[in-house]
């Protein structure tokens, strides 16, 4: 099939940027979207262009590495990552707009890719058990609820691709956020930190520049993993726990 | 035993490969401590001297790599009180390809009951791996199997549970006890994620510092010790140096060379291959893994292959049409009198469930017979049916969704076709390697002060991995191992301050820019990813799932042909001092150039077939790898010479010794 | 064009990093503003709710109308003052107005930080259409309180000329004149848009719908909370209209 890509070109963090036009022609509809626009590196590389920039390492949807503002959606049309979104999804003749992540928190670093870091550092503020190595009881010494154990699991699937936040009209990372104090919060060994970790991670996550969240929804619909909106209102509840305890 | 099928008389041991190497001394590990194996690691830990505490924070320590290993060890070390400094390619430590792992991590446990040990899970890996690893190390990575889950509990890792809030345990790559440990399909994600959490916790705490998006490009070695790196800042383009008083690389495997493989695009072998350059010696490079159950190839434009889980081959019957006229025909029409279910057919006891190698080497017959199905890909069918009409009678459609529907729904979503309606097409893909620079007990290279942990070692798997069992090496070795024996190292530390102007330190920098500034001026005619892909299809192959002495020797020439034309013939645009994502590939594919005449030098002097190494001149009546355990027992340990004219790499063998197993061929007939 | 940073120089990534913050606090967060403007919603929704049952007495006739609102001032003495009940909950509703407006005026300006350079394509799939009117129709409901007590309470504008110490008589003056209607009932629209999505959204932010029945159950009393309000005091103005309110 044959399409007019629109996307945006940005020669570094600080210089403007502005989208360019580009035809592809006989893309096979087996394609991933990634190996797309491959292809057209592959041209631009032979005709003397620069070849664009975009990001993404393992291309199976697991690694939270790829993440294009397609055609409006975060990650393209359907709810999966960019790099497990495939050509067939397109029809012949299409116009598509690839946009990178827009958050003044993940500033684009060329092209396509963005700098997610903020991201690490809303973790370094207590996104983990405080637990040394070797100092671990034995696995089974604390059993844990099934059902708990898996809510744990479902929000710990976050790969921390920030689609949610280029999704979210306000710039949010609250379902980023909500994935791991749920996943923590679930588990007996998450307690003892629980209150001090909600404050710090919402106070990173407010410094970084995210906006705040008002229960839109675009997130969870963007969610690559279909972290629900769920987490949100756990945040919500710890952080409101948090203050009841004077933190 | 079967009888070998060996078609030289004189084939073993013989070396028409002398032409391409030189043969050096003999090298041995002199960490292990002697005495009973399971006091080995004991000793070892109690031997192992202590930096003090006070000391430590005077004490630095570079890691490169955040994959399970490289977290691991960063987050342990620091911890410690060292000041640990940790680098990866990708834009947080968190995307490191250990994510990608999905079948589960073993543990000697024994919380089934089901007579598990440490010794069992020993055993279970030395001859998994084809009796081409170390007993000490493997004995030691079976201990401390058991504390590695106890820490990922802790951290809050969120294992399968049963409903009583117990640990779930499945049985995994074909061995007979349940000791597998999993998160649905997403174990390596849960593991990393948990690594990658303690690590950031360390960040926070003062005691890490984290790099990401910085590529180590060189190793700088200084007085016979690693003291350093050169890295780029893959963002802003320059080139930075940093000391330390120990380097530890983490940086993952380089199944890569193969151009399409199951791993992470930017997986590369640029920091091992740096350090091998360097002096560190390259172990078994050809023991290559060969998975399976991998979506076919569709098209030229693939850029990676994905694998799915082995546990369908426990329903799924595996079969191509009998004949090749059939090839493009709608599967469902084909009749069952027109099938081959090979590995039924040839293996009539272990059919579909033979190990990794062999369901891979019979699949690639198979399409070369012209029988494979699918998409014509370079004028071959690449893929065989794996179909599930029989298991979804028998147990119904519900009970496969229960078992398998997010693999499906995987499959269906890359290839636009329904499992559940039409037979699903797998084929053979590059997944692992054994191979990796040689280390001691202690996992320090042959260069003092350069540790190497995880896939980029070779210690642990011999010639094959089992299932489960790398997320098990990378922890143990990061969490555990690491930091008890580089302390002994650390000990006689802090070393002397290297001044930037050192000569070593100068000329590695040089090195570094020459090469940068030599891919952006060759400005020749082929993208870097064309020389990837048909170096990938040269190593494929011929050092694929089937090596011939002829074929090796060839794909030899070829390679150096290419990396020739390469160095002539590339087209790097964009500058160096910005984000440019070509030049990053030229400098990994510029390396796997020179790594894939190595792993086909190694491959061409091992004249046997063991575990991954296949050798068609050494094979068994059946068509099982044949060993040859009198002349190739031993590591191959490989040093670097050069590649102009007249420098040809020089083999240290390692002998292996084996006191507590007994040496056996395989047979699953 | 407006470009991602105020940075004019990139040497390294480090100039892109952001420090950790040292000082948290829960009562600083995003949360905590949001926690702040769902409180005073609620308030808000528990006074129209008593405002809209006062307003239906306007079926009783002028009389019973009149009396209620004389009672109102009434209630409680000789313990309050004259007009002290009035005054107590004027007092909350001016509060609750100061901190419903100024949490809505930050979590704006932070929302509008955290994205400086727009998509040039951005679809909404998850969002409904309230929640993305909230703001306008936030600007919208000030406007018409502003007027509203301009006509009823401070002001007393009787466009007709009429009486205006008369509640009643003022009322059906108010909605005999065509326009006034029509701008009260486009503010219940807005009102019933607001509440809508205000009220699951409150839910959420109170962290009352962590799981997806809580959240499909607040949804649901969203709806049914802004219709019974829209309608309910959208009565009084159309009946007036039709003349069955009248003097
Ligand atoms: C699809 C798939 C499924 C698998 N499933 C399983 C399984 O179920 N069980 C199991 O046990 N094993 C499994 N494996 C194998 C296992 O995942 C890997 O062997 C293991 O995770 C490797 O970990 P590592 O820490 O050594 O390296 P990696 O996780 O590969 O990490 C490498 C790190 O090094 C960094 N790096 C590399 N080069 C450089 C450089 N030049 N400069 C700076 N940084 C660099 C990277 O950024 C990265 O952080 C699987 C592998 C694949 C491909
Ligand atoms: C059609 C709908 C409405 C009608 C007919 C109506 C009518 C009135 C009347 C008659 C009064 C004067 C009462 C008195 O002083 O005794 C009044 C006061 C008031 N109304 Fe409304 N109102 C309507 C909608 C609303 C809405 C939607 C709001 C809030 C969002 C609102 C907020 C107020 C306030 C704050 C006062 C002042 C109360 C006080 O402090 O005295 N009204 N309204
Ligand atoms: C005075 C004018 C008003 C303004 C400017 C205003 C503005 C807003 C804004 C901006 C929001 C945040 C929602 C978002 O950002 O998407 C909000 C939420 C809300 N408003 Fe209002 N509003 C006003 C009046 C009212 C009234 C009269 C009510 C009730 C009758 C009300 C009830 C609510 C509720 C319940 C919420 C939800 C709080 C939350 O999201 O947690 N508001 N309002
Ligand atoms: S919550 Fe979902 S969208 Fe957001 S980072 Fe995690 S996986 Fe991506
Ligand atoms: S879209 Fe944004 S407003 Fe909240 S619910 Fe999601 S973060
Ligand atoms: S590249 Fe890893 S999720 Fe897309």
């Amino acid at each position: 099939m044959n399409l007019t890509l629109k996307i945006w070109r940005q020669p570094d963090p600080v210089s403007e940027g502005a989208l360019a036009t580009y035809q592809v022609e006989d893309i096979s509809e087996d394609m991933s979207f990634l190996e797309m626009l491959d292809v057209l590196n592959e041209r631009l590389n032979s005709e003397g262009e620069e070849p664009i920039a975009f990001d993404s390492d393992c291309r199976e949807g697991i690694c939270g590495m790829c993440g294009l503002m397609i055609n409006g959606d975060a990650h393209g049309p359907l709810r999966t990552t960019t790099c497990q979104l495939h050509m067939r999804t397109f029809k012949d003749g299409e116009t598509i707009t690839i946009e990178p992540w827009r958050s003044t928190a993940f500033p684009v670093l060329k092209d396509l890719c963005v700098d997610r870091r903020a991201f690490d550092r809303i973790i370094q503020q207590g996104g983990y058990v405080s637990v040394n190595t070797g100092a671990a009881p034995d696995a089974h010494a604390m059993p844990v609820p099934k059902a708990q154990a898996d809510r744990a699991f479902d929000t710990a699937t976050c790969i921390g691709c920030g689609a949610c936040v280029a999704s979210c009209p306000n710039g949010s990372a609250s379902l980023f956020l909500g994935a791991k104090i749920t996943h923590l919060g679930e588990l007996p060994q998450g307690q003892a930190e629980r209150d001090t970790r909600v404050v710090k991670m919402v106070a990173q996550h407010d410094h970084e520049g995210f906006g705040g969240c008002t229960n839109i929804g675009e997130c969870a619909a963007a969610c690559p993993k279909e972290i629900p909106l769920d987490v949100i209102s756990q945040l919500n509840k710890d952080l409101r726990t948090a203050v009841r305890h004077g933190y | 035993m079967t009888k070998p099928k060996i078609l030289d008389s004189d084939f073993w041991g013989r070396n028409d490969a002398a032409e391409y190497f030189d043969l050096g001394d003999g090298i041995a590990d002199e960490k292990a401590p002697p005495g009973p194996l399971d006091k080995k690691w004991e000793t070892r830990e109690f031997e192992a001297r202590i930096a003090n505490p006070a000391n430590r924070r005077r004490l630095s320590i570079i890691v490169v790599g955040t994959g399970l290993a490289g977290a691991s060890a960063a987050a342990t070390l620091g911890e410690a009180g060292y000041v640990v400094k940790s680098f990866c390619y990708q834009d947080s430590p968190r995307r490191a390809h250990s994510i990608a792992a999905q079948g589960g991590i073993n543990a000697a446990k024994n919380y089934k009951g089901d007579g598990d040990s440490v010794f069992r899970l020993f055993y279970d890996t030395i001859k998994g791996g084809d009796y081409r690893s170390r007993e000490s190390n493997v004995y030691r990575l079976a201990e401390v199997s058991r504390n590695i889950i106890d820490q990922c509990v802790a951290q809050g890792v969120p294992f399968a549970r049963e409903y009583g809030g117990l640990l779930d345990n499945r049985s995994f790559g074909g061995v007979q006890v349940s000791r597998t440990f999993y998160a649905r399909g997403q174990t390596g994600q849960q593991l990393l994620l948990g690594a990658y959490q303690a690590l950031e916790r360390q960040v926070a705490a003062g005691t890490v510092k984290t790099y990401s998006r910085h590529e180590m490009l060189e190793l700088i070695v200084v007085d016979g010790r690693a003291r350093g790196i050169i890295v780029r800042d893959l963002v802003s383009g320059e080139i930075e140096t940093y000391f330390a008083d120990v380097v530890v690389l983490a940086s993952g495997g380089y199944g890569n060379v193969f151009f399409l493989s199951t791993n992470a695009m930017g997986s590369n072998v640029t920091a091992s291959w740096r350090a091998h350059r360097k002096g560190a010696y390259m172990a078994n490079p050809c023991f290559t893994q060969i998975h399976p159950t991998c979506i076919p190839v569709t098209g030229t434009h693939q850029s990676k292959l994905t694998l799915m889980s082995e546990s369908l081959r426990n329903d799924g019957r595996i079969w191509v049409p009998k004949d090749a006229a059939d090839a493009d025909k709608d599967p469902r029409e084909i009749p069952e009198e027109d099938r081959d279910y090979y590995l039924e057919r040839i293996y009539p006891a272990f059919g579909n469930l033979v190990p990794r190698d062999i369901a891979s080497r019979q699949a690639k017959n198979v399409c070369d017979e012209g029988r494979g199905v699918g998409p014509e890909v370079d004028g071959v069918r690449r893929g065989v049916y794996l179909d599930f009409a029989d298991a979804m009678e028998r147990l119904g459609r519900k009970a496969i969704e229960e078992k398998y529907g997010n693999l499906f729904d995987m499959y269906a979503q890359i290839t636009g076709e329904d499992p559940y309606q039409v037979p699903m097409r797998i084929y053979p893909a590059v997944h692992y390697v054994m191979g990796g620079l040689w280390v001691d007990y202690d996992l320090q290279s042959t260069i003092p002060g350069l540790f190497v942990t995880g896939e980029a070692n070779f210690s642990d798997h011999g010639a094959n991995r089992l299932g489960a069992s790398a997320l098990m090496q990378g922890l143990a070795d990061g969490y555990f191992v690491l930091s008890n024996t580089i302390r002994d190292y650390l000990a006689d530390g802090p070393f002397e301050k290297i001044d930037e102007d050192h000569p070593a330190v100068v000329e590695a920098q040089q090195s570094v820019q020459s090469r940068v500034d030599r891919f952006l001026s060759v400005n020749g005619t082929r993208s870097v990813d064309s020389y990837h892909r048909e170096l990938g299809n040269i190593m494929w192959e011929y050092c694929g799932m089937e090596r011939t002495e002829d074929g090796l020797k060839k794909a030899i020439d070829l390679i150096r042909g290419l990396r020739d034309d390469f160095w002539r013939n590339v087209r790097v645009l964009g500058t160096a001092e910005s984000l440019n994502q070509s030049l990053e590939r030229a400098g990994r594919v510029a390396d796997f150039l020179e790594l894939g005449e190595l792993m086909c030098i190694d491959a061409l002097h091992r004249r046997e077939s063991c575990g991954g190494h296949f050798r068609a001149e050494s094979q068994t009546e059946d068509g099982e790898a044949l060993r040859d355990d009198d002349h190739y027992a031993y590591v191959a340990a490989w040093e670097w010479k050069g590649l102009d004219v007249g420098e040809k790499p020089v083999l240290h063998k390692e002998d292996l010794v084996y006191e507590n197993i007994e040496l056996k061929q395989r047979s699953y007939k | 064009m407006r470009h991602a940073g105020t940075l004019t120089f990139v040497a390294s990534q480090t100039e892109l990093a952001k420090p950790l913050v040292e000082q948290v606090r829960s009562t600083r967060s995003t949360i905590a503003l949001k926690i702040g403007m769902a409180a005073s919603g609620l308030i808000f929704v528990l006074f129209v709710l008593l405002h809209m049952y006062g307003n239906l007495k306007a079926f009783g006739g002028e009389h019973a109308f009149n009396t209620y609102a004389h009672h109102l001032r009434t209630f409680g003495e000789p313990m309050l003052p004259y007009g002290g009940l009035l005054w107590i909950v004027r007092a909350v509703l001016i509060v609750s107005l100061v901190v419903h407006v100024a949490t809505a005026a930050t979590l704006w300006k932070r929302a509008r930080r955290a994205r400086r350079v727009r998509y040039a394509v951005k679809k909404n799939t998850g969002a409904t259409w309230a929640s993305l009117l909230m703001r306008w129709g936030g600007v919208t409901l000030l406007l018409f309180i502003i007027w509203h007590l301009l006509n009823f309470t401070i002001g007393k504008i009787n466009v007709t000329g009429g009486p205006t110490d008369n509640p009643y008589r003022l009322l059906v003056d108010t909605f005999d004149t065509w326009w006034l209607t029509l701008i009260y009932l486009v503010a219940m629209a807005m009102l019933g848009a607001h509440l809508h999505h205000g009220v699951w959204s409150a839910c959420q932010t109170l962290g009352l719908t962590s799981n997806a029945r809580a959240r499909r159950r607040a949804k649901a009393f969203g709806l049914v909370l802004a219709l019974v309000i829209t309608i309910g005091f959208s009565l009084v103005p159309i009946f007036t209209v039709f003349g069955v309110i009248s003097y």
